[in-house]
């Protein structure tokens, strides 16, 4: 073998050895673990420490408005600012996207208004000398995408009807395979970059010409990590040769990630599985205790706790907050059938616990059946003591990718290093459906929005004709809308790369095209609405329709009743199949997702009454959600009718929010109820005839018979 | 047969063991003043639902039941026993856990029709939760306008038959919180040999505003709601009580 490190012994060979190829690696070399949690350690000193201080300076923060600090000179980069620490002395891990914890950088390249925005909302102006620059000397992404726009595409944009599109901002939903830096060290990773732009095609036709830039781009920024990590005082350029190694060595990845991309989500991969093959070496080599493991974990969830971005409060009000969607997903299950728990899983969850509860990093188990029993359970004792976890399905998504895929951003599934996303916002159906009705004209602005088809002059709706107008007009929306994103895509690509994300991928890359709905169960109640009551059309003065009225009951989604469910399932498809009609963006395959976890009450407040009843600005269901209580037969029959949506044809993500009292879920902190129904017994053994056995068995004989 | 139903909620973690799919019937003859459901209390209205389409209903996501069953609640489903027995035949059938939530008010083991339906039922029957409002029988009266009689002899039957019980109590501020009963009651428990668990619930207010809804004063006007630790140590009460009951009692036998 050419390769031979230290950071690699006693590891286990396998095609990892020959080519970049972390699954291969995982797999030799993983240990899966059926344990329970009794082996974790509590925070030490240090990290104690450290998070008051951290809660300190988020206290600071929040009084001086949500920022603490920005920068509004320094363009960022991936080496554009020098160390910066919380105690030098105290950090197992290090590093900040700044020269110091809770400043935020300044990223023009997504569009300098938004940088200027960002800065100016939070009392900050920016250098005229970078204003300046950026408008008139060096293109922006946002400048791109609106140089190419069309007049219809821009009419959509500010009726609302696409909306949250990522033509001002970081697109985000990349995940670099940062495990690789850990692994192989940079300088691999460069040798590999290095012979792919050997082996490119060498007519330069456009695509080679895009391909031999980019990697250009790919090995500068490899090199700029490199710089990076020295400024803080490590030689990453070879393989981690230790747990802390290899945390701080993919840590840096991820930092020159978010030092180079405010991205809508920057999110971490799957990391844990892999670092345990570190953890147990250490442990069996006596390098690290199991407490210091955990501190190492801890600090490192810490600093993924400290990402920060300078963001505009319409950004916050569209996404709710300030997410960074630090996603990382752990667990799952093999192709083979073995699951990827290990010790690390349980660390990482266990950060909840030693930092306290947190929405970042976005702690995500891919949930199995499969799963061992001990690990069910600590979750669900995790999500019940912080309820900061999310979950998602495995056995579903290990169908379509495999067994090394993490989630971007909420839900959105990929192969690590080998799939990226175009993330594509949403369309909002129900707009679109009463586009259909009112012939193309914006129901609340009055203009005339999408193509001028014939109105429904009707008193009352008819279900056939509803829906054959609202297909044409499906077709239409799903056109411009893909084309917008094209312009989006491209525009990204050539202004606002994302150099280190895509340095950490394979050369061959899957790309997906990801589009999204807004308002399903809004189109889907409509549509039971037209078709099982009967729903009487109110027009203003000028014969747009602006409200309607539901004369009669009608099936709802979230019942588990197929009447509705199938409407639900055919828009979904209907709409996919429109979607493939058009060309998409460098050969990206078309998908959809539906999954508004946050913006669903914006989305609502631009939309106009529809025929289910809800009334114009009512917000809409989150995702996939049944809207708000309309499900009526609990929780179970609720899910089933989002379970009935094709994942087919929204591969990239269907969303559930659900919301629940905990006493709704079972008594006390029972997990599982039939613990309980002995307990009489049990409470009896208890009093009297403990441990050391019964004096006078006779007292209890009748109560033996009582167990089952 | 059909059966009048007021609802069916897919996700039940409080009425028996496992994931519940729960049909809460329509009618009852009680009126508890604690009652958080008065929706429920007019006989032969609602959904009128036959047994087989209820046990589809649950079918359709059987995976979620695995460690659960079927709960007929209410109202009172022993109203419509012989609906109660098509249905809990029907989930027998295919091997579905069931389990009765009832007040045992409609006990009459006098009228030997009724006696052999209830028998009939009891085979398909796997747990019943009896709710005992109240061990003194003018206390009973009182908060649910009957005698308890029935109640008492229907749990005898029960423990007769060897069918698995859970006892349920709800603990109102004031009015069945008191030690005296409290005890009496976990007396009574210990001579009955089918008690599996006893389940004590805080009483709470959720149920005002459907009293509003239907136009009826809400009788517990005032009374505040129980807090954990009080149904928790009305629960040490009946627990001690049953115990010390059941040793004496097993002694004797």
């Amino acid at each position: 073998m050419e390769y031979q490190h230290e950071g690699w012994r006693g590891f286990v060979g396998g095609t990892w050895v020959k080519e970049i190829n972390l699954r291969s690696f995982i797999r030799h070399n993983y240990t899966p673990y059926n344990g329970n949690e009794d082996f974790l350690e509590g925070p030490t000193d240090n990290t104690k420490a450290l998070w008051a201080q951290v809660l300190e300076l988020t206290r600071q923060e929040r009084e001086a408005g949500g920022v603490l600090d920005m920068d509004t000179k320094i363009i960022s980069t991936i080496t554009s600012h020098g160390p910066g620490y919380l105690d030098k002395e105290k950090e197992k891990i290090v590093g900040f996207q700044t020269d110091k914890p809770f400043k935020r950088a300044m990223m023009p390249y997504g569009g300098i208004r938004m940088a200027e925005k960002a800065c100016a909302d939070n009392g900050y102006t920016i250098d005229p000398q970078v204003k300046d620059f950026f408008t008139v000397h060096r293109k922006t992404h946002n400048a791109g995408v609106f140089d190419a726009y069309t007049p219809e595409m821009r009419a959509c944009r500010s009726s609302h009807i696409i909306t949250g599109l990522p033509d001002a901002y970081g697109r985000g939903r990349i995940i670099g395979d940062y495990r690789r830096v850990a692994l192989y060290g940079v300088d691999r990773l460069i040798e590999d970059k290095q012979e792919q732009k050997v082996e490119t095609r060498s007519a330069m036709y456009a695509d080679v010409i895009r391909d031999r830039e980019e990697l250009s781009e790919q090995i500068r920024a490899l090199n700029d990590l490199k710089k990076m990590a020295a400024s803080y005082g490590f030689d990453i350029s070879k393989p981690a040769k230790n747990t802390q190694e290899a945390v701080q060595w993919l840590y840096f990845g991820y930092l020159a990630a978010v030092k180079e991309q405010n991205g809508a989500a920057m999110s971490l991969g799957r990391t844990s599985t892999f670092l345990d093959i570190y953890a147990e070496r250490d442990l069996a080599e006596g390098t690290f205790t199991e407490k210091e493991l955990q501190e190492i974990v801890d600090h490192f969830i810490m600093k993924l706790r400290l990402i920060k971005f300078a963001r505009t409060p319409e950004y916050n009000a569209l996404f709710s907050g300030d997410p960074q969607w630090v996603t990382e997903s752990i667990g799952g299950v093999g192709i083979c059938g073995r699951h990827f728990v290990t010790k690390m899983s349980y660390r990482y969850l266990h950060t909840l616990k030693n930092l306290g509860p947190a929405p970042e990093p976005n702690l995500t188990v891919l949930w199995s059946v499969h799963l061992p029993e001990n690990f069910k359970r600590f979750c669900a004792k995790t999500s019940i003591e912080t309820s900061s976890v999310q979950y998602e399905n495995d056995d579903l998504m290990r169908f379509t990718h495999g067994d090394d895929y993490a989630i971007a951003c909420c839900v959105s599934s990929m192969r690590v290093g080998k799939e990226m996303q175009f993330f594509g916002a949403r369309a909002n159906l129900a707009k679109c459906l009463l586009y259909a009705i009112n012939g193309g004209v914006d129901e609340i602005s009055g203009k005339q929005v999408g193509p001028k088809y014939r109105p429904i002059t009707g008193e009352y709706l008819d279900y056939d004709e509803v829906m054959d107008r609202y297909d044409a007009m499906m077709q239409w929306l799903a056109g411009v809308y893909v084309n917008t994103l094209n312009i989006i895509h491209y525009m990204h690509d050539k202004y606002c790369y994302e150099k280190i994300q895509m340095a950490l991928h394979d050369k061959k890359v899957t790309r997906w095209f990801a589009t999204g709905i807004a308002g399903l169960s809004v189109v889907a109640d409509s549509l039971s609405a037209i078709k099982y009551a009967k729903v009487k059309v109110i027009r203003d003065e000028s014969g747009l329709a602006v409200d309607y009225q539901v004369e009669g009951d009608f099936p709802k989604y979230g019942n588990d009743d197929d009447r509705v469910d199938q409407i639900a399932y055919d828009i979904v498809h209907m709409f996919m199949e429109h979607v493939r009609k058009n060309h998409t963006y460098r050969d990206s395959i078309p998908t959809t997702s539906i999954l508004t976890i946050t913006s669903n009450v914006v989305y609502g407040k631009n939309t106009g009454s529809t025929p289910d009843g809800r009334k114009r600005g009512e917000a809409f269901a989150p995702g996939a959600n049944p809207m708000h209580r309309r499900d009526t037969h609990g929780a179970v029959s609720s899910l089933a009718s989002v379970a009935k949506l094709p994942f087919i044809d929204a591969q990239d993500g269907i969303s559930n929010t659900f919301s629940i009292i905990p006493g709704a879920l079972g008594k006390d902190d029972q997990m599982f109820m039939g613990d309980i129904d002995v307990d009489i017994e049990m409470d009896i053994a208890d009093d009297g005839c403990g441990a050391g056995g019964c004096v006078s068995p006779t007292l209890f004989e009748g109560l033996d018979t009582d167990e089952q | 047969m059909d059966g009048f139903i007021h609802s069916t909620e897919s996700f039940g973690t409080v009425d028996g063991p496992g994931l519940r799919f729960v049909v809460f019937f329509q009618g009852c003859p009680m009126r508890c003043q604690y009652c958080h459901n008065p929706d429920t209390w007019k006989p032969n209205t609602g959904n009128v639902r036959s047994a087989a389409s209820l046990i589809a209903e649950m079918e359709r996501n059987r995976a979620f039941y695995s460690k659960g069953g079927i709960t007929a609640t209410g109202g009172e489903p022993l109203l419509q026993i012989d609906f109660l027995l098509e249905l809990f035949t029907l989930a027998k059938k295919d091997k579905i856990h069931t389990c009765l939530d009832t007040s045992g008010i409609t006990y009459r083991p006098g009228d030997s029709g009724y006696a052999q339906k209830l028998d009939k039922l009891m085979e398909v029957t796997d747990l019943v939760m009896l709710d005992i409002k109240h061990i003194d029988p003018e206390a009973h009266k009182l908060l649910t306008g009957h005698d308890n009689a029935p109640v008492l002899e229907f749990a005898r039957y029960l423990s007769r038959k060897g069918i698995p019980m859970w006892v349920r109590h709800v603990v109102v501020p004031g009015i069945t919180d008191k030690e005296e009963p409290l005890r009496r009651l976990g007396q009574f428990m210990g001579t009955l040999s089918n008690v599996k668990a006893l389940d004590v619930l805080p009483y709470h207010v959720m149920g005002v505003n459907k009293y509003r809804e239907l136009g009826l004063t809400y009788p517990l006007e005032g009374v505040s709601a129980a807090t954990k630790e009080q149904a928790a140590a009305a629960r040490q009460v009946i627990l001690a009580a049953y115990r010390e009951t059941r040793r004496e009692w097993m002694k004797i036998q």
